[in-house]
């Protein structure tokens, strides 16, 4: 293994519906999730239920119904939307989360199948609006790939690693910690505002750094932890576990995605391989977070406990040739992954200006000042806080990092084919496909799924039956699509899985 | 089968970032500038109107 491992991100949409404040963002989400489910393919259908695990009676299982599924949306009521969901043929799941519209991609095996898969979401919330807003009845809704609305409420975008069950997490914390501090340097959204409700006027590196308050725990919602011990592995638990990382930024640069991913998972190669980083434990993690996203600049140095004193970026270097020399196979990613991010810190280091085309916190600050200087605004200016907002609008058009994109000004790793692709098609090289194939091939029979399981109910069987998916490496194409291609029904279909 | 058809690896030289580059490179204040001038006028035709009662307005619950 190197930078390849199972990986995922869920992203928490910003939403909201301008204007009409009566409307709940709840149920605003779950119009979001369920115009997509209607063009799907099979719309109509009873729309796949979320299937919550062994322990609940599946009749139970919470989702829409047939019934509900047929429901005009405005009949319903905002605890039936709470439960809008959909498995998609990608295999990621769309849901309301709380009051935010939710994707979770699907399991790929590397980091630039989880920028793909990331971007298909937005293109995915894209669709969806095109679809509501084609009814000239539905209110105006606005969807942003964010974390905050600097008024104190914050909202996730989780990344997920399949770890090896053997690694002791408090190796995995104390290389952790360190790193999740300096990270945003590379990997930040930027934000206006300094502070949680943004009090003070100015810009910081990271949208989410402000929202930290402890090192390690379980919490995801208040005093959130750098470290989140969160260990749903959705697999054999006696394997793996699943490090479910909460600190990250909603990126639009898909390079800041890519690096994202691919340098944690590089480090969470050298950790499994017992690189030790226990020498760079930081005096005071929490500050020391807060006060890197606040120093632009990047000249600003940590108290680490063995009392030397390095900035973010020396840190990072530290990091990027410890992992680098436990690399003992060389993949193509991982080669590229480590060249990229040793590029990139010594651009930081020198300019980081050159970075405006490929990392978020650069480009949007180069506009923010851009209007500083031609229209004189303060920090506090609403056009600011304007441009800070719309930079993540999931938009073509109007969203701004989508703008830069377009112009060339933001690099791109995928193209918008690549993208349409990754909305229909599942990874190829996980159980994703399974459960992918399972939604879009036998869409009336398919009852319920999850990340571990895929529950069809059909015409020649009285009792639901659970397909286990247990193992994230199989259910893959090699594995399964010639039972697909043999199988004319569902019941031909479990028929043929049984005796394969 | 459609899926075959996705590259698992980026696009190493698009339009886009052949584009860039010249950008990049330089990192002339002069030039920077004014590609930053071309960018504004740009994000002024699309910025949303009310940019004080939008942002106002923009009112999350937490999620997670």
């Amino acid at each position: 293994m190197t930078v390849r491992r199972v990986m995922g991100i869920e992203t928490e949409y910003g939403i909201s519906v301008p204007g009409r404040e009566d409307v709940s963002a709840t149920v605003a989400s779950a119009h979001v999730v369920t115009a997509y489910s209607r063009q799907m393919p099979g719309a109509n259908r009873q729309r796949v239920r979320w299937e919550f695990g062994d322990e609940s009676p599946l009749r139970d299982a919470r989702g829409f119904d047939m019934s509900r599924a047929d429901a005009d949306p405005s009949q319903l009521t905002d605890e039936d939307f709470g439960y809008a969901n959909a498995v998609l043929p990608n295999g990621a799941r769309l849901y309301v989360d709380h009051a935010h519209p939710e994707y979770s991609s699907p399991e790929v095996t590397n980091p630039l199948d989880a920028v793909l898969y990331d971007a298909a979401g937005e293109e995915i919330m894209r669709r969806s609006l095109a679809e509501l807003q084609a009814d000239p009845q539905t209110p105006t809704i606005r969807l942003y790939k964010n974390n905050s609305d600097s008024k104190g409420a914050s909202y996730g975008t989780h990344e997920n690693y399949l770890m090896s069950r053997a690694t002791p997490f408090q190796a995995i914390a104390a290389a952790l910690i360190p790193f999740f501090v300096c990270r945003p340097v590379i990997t930040g959204s930027g934000r206006i505002g300094i502070g949680r409700a943004g009090e003070l006027p100015g810009f910081q590196i990271s949208s989410r750094a402000d929202y930290f308050e402890e090192e390690i725990g379980l919490e995801t919602t208040m005093r959130r932890p750098i470290i989140n011990t969160r260990d749903e592995p959705h697999a054999d638990a006696n394997e793996y576990r699943r490090l479910h990382v909460i600190v990250g930024d909603a990126n639009m640069s898909q390079t800041a995605t890519y690096l994202k991913l691919g340098f944690t998972s590089l480090v969470l190669h050298a950790v499994e391989a017992g690189v030790d980083f226990g020498d760079l434990a930081l005096v005071e993690p929490v500050i020391q977070m807060h006060e890197v996203s606040y120093d632009t600049e990047l000249t600003r140095t940590m108290l680490l406990r063995d009392g030397r004193k390095l900035t973010a970026i020396d840190l990072l270097e530290i990091y990027l040739e410890r992992a680098t020399k436990s690399v003992l196979e060389h993949d193509e990613q991982t080669d590229d992954v480590i060249e990229r991010v040793g590029q990139i810190l010594g651009q930081l280091r020198a300019d980081k200006w050159t970075l405006a085309s490929e990392l978020d916190w650069v480009a949007k600050l180069r506009i923010l000042e851009g209007y500083r200087k031609r229209d004189g605004l303060d920090w506090n200016a609403p056009a600011l806080a304007m441009v800070d907002l719309q930079y993540s609008d999931i938009d073509s058009h109007r969203g701004l990092a989508n703008k830069l994109m377009a112009k060339g000004s933001l690099k791109t790793l995928f193209g918008q084919d690549q993208i349409d692709l990754a909305v229909d098609e599942p990874p190829i090289d996980t159980r994703a496909w399974f459960r992918g194939k399972c939604v879009t091939r036998f869409p009336s029979e398919v009852a319920a799924a999850s990340w571990d399981a895929v529950v069809f109910d059909t015409p020649g069987n009285e009792a639901l039956q659970r397909i286990s998916t247990l193992d994230p490496f199989k259910g893959t194409r090699a594995h399964v699509a010639s039972l697909f291609d043999r199988a004319g029904t569902a019941d031909e279909f479990l028929a043929l899985l049984e005796q394969s | 089968m459609a899926q075959e058809h996705i590259s698992r690896k980026p696009r190493d030289k698009d339009s886009s970032d052949q584009a860039q580059e010249s950008v990049t490179k330089s990192s002339d204040k002069a030039a920077l500038d004014s590609e930053v001038d071309d960018l504004l006028d740009d994000i002024d035709s699309v910025l949303e109107e009310n940019a004080e009662e939008f942002v106002a307005s923009f009112v999350q619950k937490g999620g997670e």
